[in-house]
């Protein structure tokens, strides 16, 4: 349960950013979270609704896209994706390889919408 | 609509902070270990069994994490080292910045190895770097020897699995070449040993290891960068 202290940090790396663009307001966050990462993406959903309400980021979209474990083999240097902890390369069969990928937890992006101008 | 790339880990704040201690920890030659398990596992007997055994005027410290409590702080003080307790108030793991502020009033330069006890908990503080030189898992023969495949983010982040309380294996249905078959599912190279913190069996494993690890530390510090 510390997708609630994970879902503050997005917030405050999302307000710092917003900041920078005067005149717009943020509408979608994208993230990328790898399965080795022990951040459960609903719970992060959760947390991540509950502290924006009421709050001027409220409505904010959050996107996640997950990373499965990737592996490249330290024999051929293929790249091949780990399903059910079987480590085997796919092209020559040894087990001798290397994570390089699915432990993320990062920001990808942030889209702005222009604020619109108040009617008259 | 204005998309800006933002490419940056959640984390960064704290991985900043983790480097900075990793780099006084560097500078200092301070071996720092990580010990994370589930609640009950025994990391503080393992601390208690480790710092009996240790030579006295060996310059070891302890900074314990839980939510409350300085019960664990009691236990291990006994022994004559330097301990502080971390008490989160509610936070499920510790973080680089509660290392930084607990180690403030200690000379890095008098310690050589630092124990953190992580708060008990197999999930969260699987993603906050701490600045250690590693992580150590530990799993009890009470549990399942499946949690290495339901917890994979801390078992393939620990060098080292201590199984713990192997006096209890007659008594439960524990299968101990299972657990380890399914930690090496999830870390082909992961590090074993097997101990009983109450009758003491294995614990020459554990304390060879951290002898072991402390002779590579040294050497990797004295190897140009």
């Amino acid at each position: 349960m510390h997708e609630l202290g994970i879902a503050q940090s997005v917030l405050e790396a999302v307000s710092a950013e917003a900041a920078r663009h005067p005149g717009s307001r943020p509408v979608k966050v994208a993230m990328r979270i790898g399965e080795l990462a022990a951040v459960d993406p609903e719970a992060l959903r959760f947390a991540f609704e509950a502290l924006t309400l009421d709050t001027e980021l409220e409505g904010l979209e959050l996107e996640i896209e997950t990373c499965p474990r990737r592996h490249r083999c330290l024999d051929c240097s293929t790249e091949f994706l780990v399903k059910d902890f079987d480590f085997a390369c796919t092209r020559c069969a040894s087990t001798r390889s290397q994570c390089i990928s699915g432990d993320q937890l990062e920001l990808a992006f942030l889209e702005l919408a222009e604020h619109e101008p108040s009617s008259t | 609509m204005n998309r800006v790339a933002l490419e940056k880990k959640v984390l960064g704040e704290n991985d900043r902070q983790a480097a900075e201690l990793r780099e006084r920890f560097r500078e200092h030659g301070v071996l720092c270990l990580n010990l994370i398990s589930a609640p009950g596992s025994g990391k503080t007997s393992l601390l208690e069994r480790t710092l009996r055994a240790w030579p006295r005027g060996e310059r070891v410290a302890v900074l314990t994490g839980d939510i409350q409590t300085e019960n664990d702080a009691t236990r291990l003080k006994r022994f004559g080292f330097p301990v502080k307790q971390i008490t989160t108030g509610g936070t499920c793991h510790l973080d680089a910045r509660m290392i930084d502020r607990h180690l403030a009033d200690w000379r890095l330069e008098e310690i050589d190895l630092l124990f953190i006890e992580n708060v008990g908990n197999l999930v969260c503080p699987s993603s906050y770097d701490l600045g250690e030189a590693g992580k150590i898992v530990l799993l009890s023969v009470t549990e399942g020897e499946d949690k290495p495949l339901k917890y994979p983010s801390i078992f393939f982040k620990s060098e080292l699995l201590v199984i713990t309380k192997i006096d209890l294996l007659p008594y439960v249905p524990f299968d101990i070449s299972k657990a380890e078959e399914n930690a090496r599912k999830v870390h082909p190279d992961m590090e074993m040993v097997r101990v009983s913190n109450t009758a003491g069996n294995g614990l020459e494993d554990w304390l060879g290891w951290l002898e072991q690890r402390r002779r590579t530390e040294a050497a990797r510090a004295k190897s140009p960068a």
